[in-house]
């Protein structure tokens, strides 16, 4: 008895020390004991581990409805976005894809792994478990399809060319484009959103493992705003700029706007798009350096707007309503002709519903900079009618344009919410 | 067949196992247990570890040979032979990593790369890499040669003392791609002489063979997986069909970044699934 427990206790500290290498690599000399001993440990001591998710309850965007979340859920804090290629060749490999992501995002939004541990220890976990513990924090995933799903390179890939809706086409080029490969395009996206980024990343990475072998990463961008408890009043976040950036943004609250705006109707184009959304996504390099050394004067003219209160040049309150008519005693607009919010704004008759976030992706090795920007999401009803003539008249003559590139550019048509029981994309693929 | 529900025995013994630390009570059958598991998971594999273990010596001892030739090349101060030799010979090694890397002395000395191990240690395959496509030369590296032979002749003597276990198996054909995907696919392999397809293409071959050894086995509890797992091989070995050169491969440094991704991710699309293989110890 005596020399069992003394054996027993040496090879659970010997465990401690132990790597799954190292089990490996004596696993064949020493004998399975070691093995046991190091593999039951850490089993038990993640399965404990586990078990404190379920505790966690609230801050949960339920992910079935008749919309996808995270399109009209007030902005989390933190973005996580995936454009992804499909390398399936066949439509069954597609459908199985979703009805998998369906499940774990829904299981995720809940703050519960993708998959319980396995009894079996010689399985890698389900779920990667960087957030076992840790609130939902209002995670929402949000599913779409992009232009290339459909047709590529002239091929019907899926059987799902007549189905392609007029509006999910590429993006016309627009003047200054600086569109670079590597951050353009994709077959799907998966944009996940919460307050904590390492919720949003474990969610993308968990459905990226899910996707392997139907489907590759084509490019990601990590995104961020100021948190919550940085700013308790809620105040509309500014961007790397310093400025207010989603003031006039439609009420996620007004149901009839919504669908006005923001959501496909019935009659648009195909059915199986309806209730769903068109999202537009921009990467836009912001030069901060070069911003940094422009005058204020300067910088309030570009935007339209002050950057201490964000209203509008001319007024004293944010959501003060934009004056552009009014003229200085020298003839020139008090909102800029070439302002960014006055070319945004055009006539007025085109809104879009934007969540952009910024990023800063540490520095630029070419240029010793900054590599900081903007990753601009924007939902809308009908692109050609919201986003593309906006941009049209942005990319003509925006004073902002100077300290901006865009890099990066997709269009994704954002499937219709499910019920349970059913699957993200069951209107497209059915 | 009879397959043992290893998992959870295994469960409940490390759950007395961890229990124990603190009281006498309960040890003995635990270790028990323990030894009684060992035993009999090993025996439902004997089969299938006794011919991965012949597989794996038969691929030491063409390695041995193929040490002779690349060492006596070298000696002779023949770099031209030497280079050709090279990259072909290490693939037994490769093929066969899960065995000879459990000699944790050995590996180092036969397959460590600058950096891995201090300056005045350094020896083995990467340092006569260095010598012939970096200095382009074999002098002064004969004692290198002289070294290398011998301890690959001790791996051969060695290898014979393995002990090969079903999650030997399991755990190694993972480790072999991953190896790929840390080491192989970054280039730093074979840095000097940028061979390093060959090296991938050994591992992926390794971790075919433990898969089809498993296959008989993983077919029974779940086919699907099976066939999935040989579509991904078959579309890891197209995509280095393309890299071809005549019996060997293109250098390393010839591939467009588009192609090492592609390379890439086509490993980890066959890694996934492939981590799955664990399932055959379960009871059916």
């Amino acid at each position: 008895m005596t020399t069992g427990n003394n054996n027993l206790e040496k090879s659970s500290t010997e465990t401690k020390k132990i790597s799954r290498r190292d089990v490996l690599k004596t696993a064949g000399i020493g004998g399975i004991g070691v093995l046991i001993g190091a593999s039951g440990f850490g089993g038990l001591l993640s399965i404990t581990e586990s078990k404190a998710t379920d505790t966690v309850q609230n801050d949960i965007i339920p992910f079935y409805g008749k919309h996808q979340s995270g399109i009209t859920t007030k902005t989390q804090d933190h973005v996580y976005f995936a454009a992804l290629d499909v390398t399936a060749y066949e439509k069954p490999a597609l459908v199985k894809l979703f009805k998998d992501w369906t499940e774990a995002a829904a299981l995720m939004t809940e703050g519960k792994p993708v998959g319980e541990l396995s009894s079996n220890e010689f399985l890698p976990p389900k779920d990667t478990g960087e957030a076992a513990g840790l609130s939902p924090s209002n995670l929402t995933i949000t599913f779409g399809v992009g232009p290339s799903l459909f047709v590529k390179d002239g091929k019907d890939r899926f059987g799902l060319k007549h189905r392609r809706p007029k509006e999910l086409v590429d993006l016309p080029k627009f003047p200054l484009d600086a569109l670079e490969e590597e951050w353009t395009g994709g077959d799907l996206c998966i944009q996940a959103c919460a307050d904590d980024p390492q919720v949003a990343f474990h969610a993308v990475r968990n459905l990226i493992r899910i996707a392997r072998g139907k489907a590759i990463l084509r490019w990601a961008q990590p995104g961020f705003q100021r948190t919550k408890q940085a700013d308790p009043k809620g105040e509309t976040p500014r961007n790397l700029f310093g400025f207010k950036d989603g003031t006039v943004n439609p009420n996620f609250k007004n149901e009839q706007q919504l669908n006005k705006q923001v959501w496909v109707q019935p009659g648009d184009g195909p059915n199986w798009l309806v209730d769903g959304s068109y999202l537009v996504v921009r990467r836009i390099q912001m030069f901060i350096e070069v911003w940094d050394r422009t005058n204020l004067r300067e910088q309030e003219n570009t935007f339209g707007r002050y950057r201490d209160s964000g209203a509008p040049l001319g007024q004293s309150n944010e959501f003060d309503k934009l004056d552009l008519k009014s003229k200085k005693e020298n003839g020139e607009y008090v909102i800029p002709v070439d302002s960014h919010v006055r070319l945004s704004h055009g006539d007025g008759s085109q809104q879009i519903l934007r969540r952009a976030y910024s990023y800063s992706n540490g520095m630029d090795v070419k240029t010793g900079s900054f590599d900081a920007g903007l990753l601009f999401l924007c939902f809308q009803r009908t692109p050609s009618k919201q986003f593309i003539p906006i941009q049209k008249r942005l990319a003509q003559m925006d004073k902002l344009n100077e300290y901006t590139s865009h890099r990066g550019s997709a269009i994704f048509a954002c499937l219709p919410g499910t019920i349970k029981g059913g699957y993200i994309g069951e209107t497209l693929f059915n | 067949m009879k397959f043992l529900k290893i998992s959870s025995i295994l469960l409940i013994s490390s759950s007395l196992l961890f229990g124990c630390s603190n009281s006498d009570k309960g040890a003995a059958p635990a270790k028990d247990q323990a030894k009684e598991t060992t035993a009999s998971s090993q025996d439902s594999f004997k089969e299938v570890t006794d011919e991965y273990r012949e597989y794996a010596i038969g691929e030491i001892e063409e390695f041995v040979k193929a040490t002779d030739a690349f060492t006596t090349a070298v000696k002779h101060g023949d770099i031209e032979k030497a280079k050709q030799l090279y990259a072909p010979a290490r693939m037994h090694y490769e093929r066969a990593e899960p065995i000879a890397e459990v000699f944790g002395d050995l590996d180092p000395k036969i397959d460590a790369r600058a950096g891995d191990v201090s300056e005045a240690e350094w020896g083995g395959y990467h340092r006569i890499e260095k010598g012939l496509w970096e200095d382009n030369t074999t002098k002064g590296y004969e004692q290198y040669a002289d070294q290398l032979m011998k301890d690959v002749n001790l791996l051969r003597a060695k290898v014979d003392t393995v002990e090969v276990t079903p999650d030997l198996l399991i755990t190694g054909a993972v480790d072999l791609l991953n190896e790929v995907s840390t080491s192989k696919v970054t280039g730093e392999e074979d840095r000097y002489s940028h061979t390093d397809l060959y090296d991938f293409a050994a591992n992926v071959e390794g971790a075919e063979k433990i898969y089809q050894l498993l296959n008989p086995a993983l077919q029974k509890k779940d086919a699907e997986l099976s066939k999935e797992i040989q579509t991904r091989f078959a579309n890891v070995y197209s995509l280095l069909e393309k890299h071809k050169n005549g019996d060997g491969y293109k250098v390393y440094t010839d591939l467009s970044k588009e192609e090492v991704k592609a390379l890439s991710q086509a490993i980890d699309a066959l890694a996934e699934p492939l981590s799955q293989i664990g399932i055959v110890t379960e009871a059916s």
